[in-house]
């Protein structure tokens, strides 16, 4: 047994850490906000593409780097750190993930090598509006080839080049995934609370897409993918939130209220000392994530559920402190606390709520109680 | 990272297993015995093959174990439900400060006995007026040739009525600030002046004590550390402390007793495990537990032998007394009527969540209190600047003092 990162893990942060520095400061972030013409950072996802982050766990053979998910754990844990206005997690951790999962041979030819060098965006489809998404409740339907019904919010929707889209079936499990290219798709551009990530509506009317995988596994499907990308979500959430910490605490030795620093008040220590504990129970779930994600173990619905409940938790409570430590200040345009407190929600319903994940949680305990 | 066992570590896991189900007590054996009784019958039993204090030096009655074969171990005898161990003082926190801090002579004398479950061993910190301020505290000791002479009182010291020695933290110089005054020792409890008495819990039972010195001698040949240099063994004892019962141990309701009995009550007709709030809370505490076991394989895995652990380990008994104390009040909650039930005969888990429920605000407090954790991680992890001290630089004896 090993708990730790290697040491070509560590020196991989270190690298990820200084590159995001330079190209990923706070102002990059703040760019993305106060532009409307720009949805993400081109600039920065070239780079980052450059680095080969994009090409991380797909397999040599498609172009890729053949990296493990330990790998990918370490640069989602910095993207998380940085608030990257990059579609990283629709195109990797959903989008490639659905292709290395379900699609055929010829579809990861195509796709895999783009998505590699970051020449694609995928995104993932799957919500219809408002409440918790079943196979029994989608009304997008796959006929003939071709799509029809509404996705929305699709997160990156609006650059994507091509779309993972869960459609009704009724075969199987109820569900089917498709593969539909976003040119000539009608969609637009949907605001949501974290402008620094892109979001779209799409109204697919009868427009061609292929089938990913087997008709009535696409529900299946669906759940496996999720509780992979929420091992790789829960590394972003525990970055932003030490992040936020790291922010609320600079803050707090700097600013002086009767004399001191507020951070030697204990109503400003004990919730800092609270964030701490959160983010260090988060990050040590998510290394037991990482390892059930990497070894593909039957503990992964559990390991996932664990690593993405406490994550969301400890990133919502950090930055929602972060800017009640910094007062009024917090609550401007100008500081930058605004940029944690948005991804932090954002992240937490990106792929279900903490209340799903909870409930996920349980269910997999159940399964695994009753198969024992 | 891999959480798997490689192979060197199945076969230690293997042998571990092995022997502890041949081994471990049975319900039988332990029929009749007092708390005391048990623990040092399957302490001996674990010493005699080689099972006890597992990561202490051969010499000093361990096998030199790794800390992953630690990891393992606990695994394997946490499977099994074996006596709650009398010796966690002793062990986790007693013999690290000897290890770091006594000579040779006393540690092969004193190290043994404790890993066999001869001895046991108390710590004598608390005071009236030095509870989380520790430094404060007053009990003193004059020197008087080759012995110290100790008066003064002791409180809240578990298991001081059957341990055979304490670890002490006294005052030998009230004339300079409170952190530099204190010197440490290590005293035989059946001392001549030692007078104990049992305190009474809001839980019923009486595991603490005070402990009154008058006029016991102590050889200055037990002492740890320089005089003066008191505060600075204390921290190695208090780190070791928090290391020793940050994994928890604070009570019986845990994730897997309130799951269960969440399948057998019913809320409206349905099994109470059908409810989303049940759910919903039932996974916060999961995630909770698998955090602090993880966050402590970690700990432990990083710790290289004889090494201090870090403050950062305050973190465990932080959130696992809270966390007991939320479990055990939300299980009553879902025996709803039922839930006031203690009396055994009657009650679910023969009272495990009453009495969790009623011991649980000691776990909050023992051991450092949530608030000075919570200081802890603040200052020493964080690097946040102390509170304001008005006793700071002034001697002991000027600082002012309260009833």
């Amino acid at each position: 047994m090993n708990f730790e990162f290697s040491d070509e893990q560590n020196l991989l942060r270190e690298q990820a850490l200084g590159f995001l520095r330079e190209a990923c400061p706070m102002s990059a972030v703040r760019a993305i906000l106060d532009d409307d013409d720009r949805p993400y950072d081109e600039e920065l996802w070239r780079k980052i593409a450059e680095l080969g982050w994009t090409a991380a766990v797909i397999p040599e053979a498609h172009g890729g780097l053949g990296l493990s998910y330990l790998e990918l754990s370490v640069i989602a844990e910095e993207l998380g750190r940085a608030v990257a206005p990059v579609p990283f997690s629709s195109s990797v951790y959903l989008a490639t993930e659905a292709l290395l999962m379900a699609g055929s041979e010829a579809q990861k030819e195509k796709w895999l090598p783009r998505l590699a060098t970051g020449d694609a965006i995928g995104a993932f489809a799957l919500g219809e509006g408002p409440g918790q998404p079943r196979a029994g409740n989608l009304e997008t339907v796959a006929s003939s080839g071709a799509l029809t019904g509404v996705k929305i919010p699709v997160a990156d929707g609006d650059i994507a080049d091509f779309a993972v889209v869960v459609a009704r079936s009724d075969a199987g499990d109820g569900a089917s995934l498709h593969l539909a290219e976003l040119d000539g798709v009608s969609r637009e551009s949907v605001g949501t609370l974290d402008p620094t990530r892109s979001h779209a509506r799409f109204a697919f009317a009868d427009d061609a897409a292929e089938p990913l995988g087997a008709d009535g596994e696409g529900w299946t499907a669906t759940q496996r993918l999720l509780d992979r990308a929420a091992v790789l979500f829960a590394w972003e959430q525990v970055g932003g939130a030490n992040a936020a910490l790291e922010m609320a605490k600079e803050y707090a030795l700097g600013r002086y209220a009767f004399g001191r620093p507020i951070a030697s008040y204990q109503a400003i220590k004990h919730k800092l000392a609270h964030a701490y504990v959160n983010n260090t129970l988060a990050r040590a779930n998510c290394y037991y994530g990482a390892w059930a994600l990497d070894t593909d173990a039957d503990e992964l619905p559990v390991a996932a559920a664990t690593a993405r409940v406490s994550a969301t938790q400890a990133y919502y409570y950090a930055s929602k402190e972060n800017i009640q430590t910094h007062g009024g200040m917090g609550f401007t345009w100008e500081f930058d606390c605004q940029f944690h407190y948005r991804r932090a929600k954002l992240l937490s319903v990106n792929i279900g709520s903490e209340a799903t994940w909870q409930d996920r949680l349980i269910s997999g305990i159940e399964r695994d109680r009753s198969a024992a | 990272m891999d959480f798997n066992d490689s192979p060197d570590e199945a076969a230690f896991r293997a042998e571990a297993r092995e022997w502890l189900e041949a081994n471990a007590p049975t319900r039988e054996e332990l029929e009749g015995l007092d708390e005391v009784e048990a623990a040092k019958l399957w302490q001996k039993r674990k010493y005699n093959a080689g099972w006890a204090c597992i990561r202490w030096p051969e010499e000093y009655g361990g096998r030199g174990a790794n800390p992953i074969e630690q990891v393992i171990w606990n695994q394997e005898e946490g499977r099994f439900a074996t006596p709650g161990s009398v010796f966690a003082i002793g062990q986790g926190m007693a013999a690290p400060t000897l290890m770091a801090w006594a000579s040779e002579e006393h540690k092969r004398k004193h190290l043994p006995p404790l890993a066999s479950g001869e001895h046991i061993w108390c710590q004598l910190f608390s005071e009236p007026a030095g509870g989380s301020d520790l430094a404060a505290l007053r009990t003193r000791a004059e020197k008087d040739g080759d012995e110290w002479v100790i008066n003064g009182q002791k409180i809240w010291t578990s298991g001081a009525h059957y341990s055979d020695y304490g670890i002490i933290v006294l005052r030998t110089d009230p004339t300079v600030p409170k952190h530099k005054g204190l010197s440490y020792f290590f005293l035989d409890m059946k001392s001549p002046g030692v007078e104990i008495r049992p305190i009474k819990q809001i839980s019923g039972g009486a595991n603490f004590n005070e402990v009154f010195f008058n006029d016991v001698r102590v050889p200055d040949d037990q002492r740890l550390g320089a005089v003066g240099q008191g505060w600075q063994v204390a921290l190695t004892t208090l780190m070791n402390e928090r290391m020793a019962i940050g994994g928890g141990g604070v009570g019986g309701a845990g994730f897997r007793q309130v799951f269960d009995l969440a399948g057998k009550v019913e809320i409206d007709g349905e099994p109470a495990i059908r409810d989303r709030n049940v759910r919903a809370k039932l996974a916060t505490w999961y995630a909770q537990e698998t955090g602090l076991k993880y966050n402590g394989y970690r700990a432990l895995s990083a710790l290289s032998r004889g090494d201090t652990p870090g403050p950062e380990n305050s973190i465990g008994k932080l959130v696992a007394a809270s966390k007991a104390q939320d479990m055990a009040s939300f299980a009553m909650d879902l025996l709803e009527l039922s839930g006031a039930i203690s009396d055994p005969a009657y009650a679910e888990a023969h009272g495990m969540y009453q009495a969790t429920f009623m011991g649980a605000p000691g776990g909050r407090i023992a051991g450092g209190s949530d608030e000075i954790m919570l200081n802890i991680l603040s200052e020493r992890v964080l690097g946040l600047p102390q509170d304001v001290r008005v006793d700071k630089g002034i001697p002991f004896n000027e600082v002012p003092t309260g009833r």
